[in-house]
């Protein structure tokens, strides 16, 4: 095994089914050892692209690589690569120590025994080597799905939504479990899964998936507090969008009209090309102030909101504000308990910083990307 | 065997029954009335009878009448008699059972995972002989087998049949019969096996290194077991009773066990020596199914 360079590469990847292209023209570097999440809603593409990773669809165009290794036709049984699957396709008819070592035994490792036992203690599963698949609990299964991939030490493990079956404290334990596994053994994880903040909490690198292309890759940070399309902005987290006229490009800050009031975005943050723009700024990145306070932390101040509604949350309070233009605009505030809170028909001025704002192109729909949870599965 | 499934609710004794519970399951039990009186009335009442005649006395007639005697030595009679006939109908049986599963397996196997819209059709295909009477297609069959016709002659032109061997009235035509007759009791229960095997286990077992032909034979096929299971039994079990091929592709040479309680009870009259053949047929088939199910394991089945 060539150490230096195990680096999983799609190169200009198509999947076409009939007139539908489900993958268009994909190009990504997933580098060693890291944790690489695809997030998309469903039919954006993402498990395709797994999947013809795995060797389970062949790719109309295009190809796969790990280090040099083209594998883009390779038959899956011949791949390093190995799948956790969104079923766990567990063989319900081999006990968990069967089902374990049955990558093992295919390749004819003769020490399988041992392994597979360590394995299993690994996942913190002894107890339960001897048992069936169908006596162990949906946690517990998804455990043995995962041990069963790792066993094979894959150049690439590929996980197909693993934790979507699983309710969401267990999720989150899941979570937690994943990541320090995958932190131990150092393989590159390739996780597809719609849920934005599973990929947030796990993954080095993000690729937001929208109809077949990548809109958008980078840290988890990177692309909550930067987007650069209405997708992102809204699928990853919530956003306010409000459409304003550019004014001027020229200096470090772009600086837009909105309805009448001067804002500024710092120039790096400006993803937007045309006379509009979609000026985009997290709910929680707004301060609320009294009407007529002078009290405003940034520069960017919107004035003549009312509240229109109050939603207490326990560690925060969301508020709904009507702007002037008609817009209601969400602003979440922490309940830290210094300040109390406002109330319906309060008059407010809006604050924030002009590194917290984006703009986006004014061509996309303000919408895309908004759904409500189970849209996204 | 598909009595595990028909067989209602089990009633723990000394289980916390509430009284919703326990209407639902008096509702149960009455659904199976229905059946129940009619296997009574035609199958345990049959049974009865046919165990009472078993034991009459052997030296009744027809004529004159038969009286239960009581004459346990009917059975002894009946198997020195005509033991070879239960040896031939086993191996016929056994042989057509091999023959039918070898030829149904790639056959369900193709229309539950290759077929793709096809599937219908070919389930259709595969039961469509029934439309026909059974006596009909096998007097077809000797048609086809006849010793002017284009089977027999196209074997003896490659030489694999002798310029005056024929094909009808041997053993070969006895269990061609058989295996026509039986292969949708074979295909059917495979079929619906296979299809239940989710498909992605199949993928992995390619994923987990296993070739196609190992993730078959690691997965597929001991998940498919039932099948083999009961369509050997759908085809075995009436194949050992079986006289039809026998009688009209065979010769007395290839008769079967069938063929003998056939002609004793309607041709001789014999009806002690019919029933207690029937019964050691019978018996003799519940030992082998038992012995069968044992050893393939019933607890992997369900």
């Amino acid at each position: 095994m060539a150490e230096q360079d195990r680096d999983l590469r799609l190169e200009d990847l198509t999947k076409r089914f009939g007139d539908f292209v489900a993958v268009r023209d994909l190009s990504l570097t997933v580098p060693n050892g890291s944790f690489f999440a695809l997030l998309g809603p469903s039919g954006c593409g993402k498990t395709t692209t797994l999947r013809m990773v795995a060797g389970l669809e062949d790719p109309t165009l295009g190809r796969v690589l790990i280090g040099d290794q083209d594998i883009t036709r390779l038959r899956p049984y011949k791949r390093p690569v190995n799948t956790v699957f969104q079923s766990y396709a567990l063989f319900p008819h081999l006990t968990i120590f069967e089902n374990v070592a049955f990558g093992l035994r295919r390749r004819g490792v003769t020490d399988y025994k041992q392994k597979t036992l360590d394995m299993i203690e690994l996942v913190q599963l002894a107890p339960y080597a001897s048992r069936k698949p169908s006596q162990l609990s949906g946690g517990q299964q998804q455990r043995v799905a995962l041990a069963r991939a790792l066993i094979n030490e894959p150049g690439v493990l590929l996980l197909d939504e693993p934790l979507g079956a699983l309710d969401l404290k267990l999720r989150r334990q899941m979570q937690i479990e994943l990541k320090r596994i995958q932190t131990e053994i150092d393989v590159t994880f390739v996780h597809v899964t719609h849920d934005q903040e599973e990929a947030m909490t796990m993954a080095d690198t993000i690729a937001v998936m929208n109809h077949g292309v990548i809109e958008q890759m980078g840290a988890p940070g990177e692309l909550y507090e930067n987007p650069v399309t209405t997708f992102v902005a809204n699928f990853l987290g919530q956003s306010n969008l409000i459409m304003t006229d550019v004014v001027d490009t020229a200096g470090s800050d772009v600086v837009v009209d909105c309805h009448g009031q001067k804002l500024g975005v710092v120039a790096t943050r400006s993803h937007a090309a045309g006379r509009n723009a979609w000026l985009g700024i997290r709910p929680e990145k707004i301060y609320a102030g009294t009407s007529g306070d002078p009290d405003h932390v940034g520069s960017n101040v919107l004035t003549g909101g009312r509240i229109t509604d109050v939603s207490f949350v326990g560690v925060s309070t969301q508020y709904l504000v009507a702007m002037p233009w008609g817009q209601e605009l969400m602003v979440f505030e922490q309940n830290t308990g210094r300040r109390s809170l406002f109330r319906n028909g309060d008059e407010v001025d809006l604050s924030w910083s002009p590194s917290h704002a984006f703009l986006l192109d004014a061509d996309q729909d303000a919408h895309a990307g908004m759904m409500s949870p189970e849209d996204r599965e | 065997m598909t009595a595990g499934e028909v067989s209602p609710l089990p009633v723990e004794p000394g289980a916390a029954v509430d009284g919703e519970t326990a209407k639902r399951r008096g509702w149960g039990w009455l659904l199976l009335v229905p059946g129940m009186l009619y296997l009574a009335v035609f199958f345990v009442f049959p049974t009865i009878q046919l165990i009472l005649t078993s034991l009459y006395d052997p030296s009744g007639s027809f004529e004159q009448g038969y009286t239960l005697t009581w004459h346990v030595a009917n059975y002894g009679d009946a198997i020195k008699s005509t033991w070879h006939l239960f040896v031939r109908s086993f191996e016929y049986a056994g042989i057509a059972t091999v023959i039918c599963l070898l030829l149904s397996y790639p056959l369900a196997y193709a229309i539950a995972f290759k077929a793709g819209r096809w599937k219908n059709f070919l389930l259709v295909l595969v039961i469509a002989p029934f439309f026909t009477s059974f006596l009909l297609r096998t007097l077809a069959w000797r048609t086809i087998l006849s010793d002017q016709g284009p089977v027999t002659s196209l074997l003896q032109t490659l030489h694999i049949l002798s310029s005056d061997g024929r094909l009808l009235a041997t053993p070969v035509a006895v269990i061609a019969g058989l295996v026509y007759n039986f292969m949708p009791f074979m295909t059917l229960p495979l079929y619906a096996s296979l299809d239940k095997v989710d498909y992605r286990l199949v993928e992995a077992a390619g994923d987990l290194y296993a070739s196609p032909f190992t993730g078959f034979r690691k997965i597929v096929f001991p998940l498919a077991i039932p099948g083999v299971v009961s369509g050997t039994l759908l085809t075995f079990i009436p194949a050992c009773g079986d006289y039809i091929n026998a009688e009209l592709l065979g010769t007395p040479k290839q008769y079967m066990v069938g063929n003998r309680i056939q002609s004793a009870f309607l041709t001789e009259h014999n009806y002690p020596l019919a029933a207690s053949l029937s019964l050691i047929l019978m018996a003799v088939v519940v030992l082998m199914v038992v012995i069968y199910v044992r050893r393939v394991g019933t607890e992997e089945l369900v």
